[in-house]
């Protein structure tokens, strides 16, 4: 057993002080999971938003890519392709989009993991009012989403994607959405964690199963319900 | 303590400051932190490099690393080869009152260090603390369904905050290392001069000393 000792002192002189401050580190950190949320949030709208995206902490948005890069997409080239089981498949243009009726949400983005931007602003065409032009046979029982990155899957129930907050979004924050939010369009699914929400959304498949997304086949739940405070919790018990 | 850690002949003595265990469990951790700083800086702050790697890949590579990083220590403390290890733990431990005070005074109080001073001590004391609560919070993000969105929450913002003091005290370490090469050449090589251990470790040569003395 060692005791460090002083030239001039006894050994009783020392204290068992580093256990205190071991603990003490661990006591600070267990109160930051308790009530970080909060002051995340504080110093998110201390800080700004200038300064959000440099510092680690504050609500900002973390760019998520799954494959290394973002796909490049010009608003003249962009198509929307919505195929499988229909009555008239075919494709959109941003301007036959932006032509339809549009719908504004704000809403707070909520990612499974942990960090949230709060009021976000989105605008685009009802996925309803689509599903509704092209005729979704009856046999048809899911959608899946696919990226222009060619990796990021998506998928919601037909029931799911009738809820009037789905949205197939073309601009975002009062302006076009960007290429690492997802733009030109992506998909926005209100009541769900933010990966249910598909970037770079290229084309949509009605078919007659779920067929789990990327993010699900990577563990995440394939209906991911928001629910504030007791996680993902099912507000539709009958769209399952 | 036996008389290997004094050399025969003083003048030119070297002595065992840190053992090969120890060593080993040093840069395993150092290579492991570094794997998770530059993992951490896509996962983070991808949007600035327009280019971000494969996230999931990344995100595998950071998850291991973390898993991986409590190992080292683990490992070196648990078995008989730890005891110089489980040894320096107690001494990071038992602080005496001058000691503290050198450490509020910032070091502008006299002190005669024993084998680590306390801004060594406070900075073992501290990268232990980190390590267990990257773990647990990294966790808590990794197996997140277990957890309510606010408690994810509080271990992203403990998360992120803590590595940001982690990545400051990791600067201000290599920086004292890098200014102070006998005590960087005793994390290399394990030893270090009688010289140096008069100079920076004082009270540490007495206790030798007075040991293989006896």
């Amino acid at each position: 057993m060692i005791t460090p000792r002083h030239a001039s002192a006894g050994r009783d002189s020392t204290k068992a002080i580093g256990r205190r401050v071991f603990i003490g580190i661990l006591g600070l950190g267990a109160m930051g999971v308790a009530i970080g949320g909060r002051v995340q949030s504080l110093l998110g709208s201390a800080v700004g938003s200038g300064l959000g995206g440099v510092l680690p902490f504050g609500d900002r948005f973390r760019i998520y890519s799954i494959t290394g890069t973002f796909p490049s997409i010009s608003r003249a080239a962009f198509r929307l392709e919505v195929s499988g089981l229909v009555e008239r498949p075919r494709t959109y243009t941003i301007d036959e989009l932006e032509a339809m009726p549009a719908t504004s949400l704000t809403k707070t983005f909520q990612c499974v993991t942990g960090w949230k931007v709060p009021d976000v602003e989105w605008r685009g065409v009802q996925l309803s009012h689509l599903l509704h032009e092209v005729g979704v046979r009856p046999d048809a029982v899911a959608l899946t989403f696919e990226s222009y990155d060619k990796a990021d899957t998506e998928s919601l129930t037909i029931d799911q994607a009738h809820l009037s907050d789905v949205i197939v979004a073309y601009r975002m924050l009062g302006g076009p959405i960007t290429t690492e939010h997802g733009g030109p369009v992506r998909l926005y699914v209100a009541q769900m964690f933010g990966y249910k929400s598909l970037k770079w959304l290229s084309a949509i498949r009605v078919v007659d199963h779920v067929e789990p997304g990327y993010w699900e086949q990577n563990g995440y739940p394939v209906n991911g319900w928001l629910d504030g405070s007791t996680g993902p919790v099912n507000p539709h018990p009958e769209l399952t | 303590m036996d008389a290997r850690e004094v050399s025969t002949t003083p003048s030119t003595a070297s002595m065992l400051r840190f053992d090969r265990v120890e060593r080993a469990a040093h840069w395993t951790i150092a290579l492991l932190f570094i794997v998770l700083i530059l993992t951490a800086i896509p996962l983070l702050f991808g949007s600035f490099f327009g280019l971000v790697l494969p996230r999931f890949r990344v995100e595998r590579i950071h998850l291991w690393a973390g898993l991986a990083l409590p190992l080292p220590l683990v490992v070196s403390l648990v078995g008989p080869w730890g005891r110089r290890l489980r040894n320096d733990f107690k001494r990071f431990n038992y602080w005496r009152r001058d000691e503290v005070r050198w450490l509020r005074s910032l070091g502008d109080t006299a002190l005669r260090a024993e084998k680590f001073n306390p801004g060594q001590k406070l900075n073992a004391i501290f990268v232990g603390a980190s390590i267990l609560l990257m773990l647990a919070t990294g966790s808590m993000l990794q197996w997140f369904g277990l957890f309510s969105i606010s408690e994810r929450e509080g271990a992203t913002f403990v998360h992120d905050s803590l590595a940001l003091v982690i990545v400051v005290v990791i600067v201000g370490h290599i920086y004292m290392a890098l200014t102070h090469p006998g005590s960087l050449r005793s994390m290399i090589t394990g030893t270090v001069s009688r010289q140096w251990a008069s100079n920076h470790a004082p009270t540490w040569l007495e206790e030798l000393d007075e040991r293989s003395n006896r």
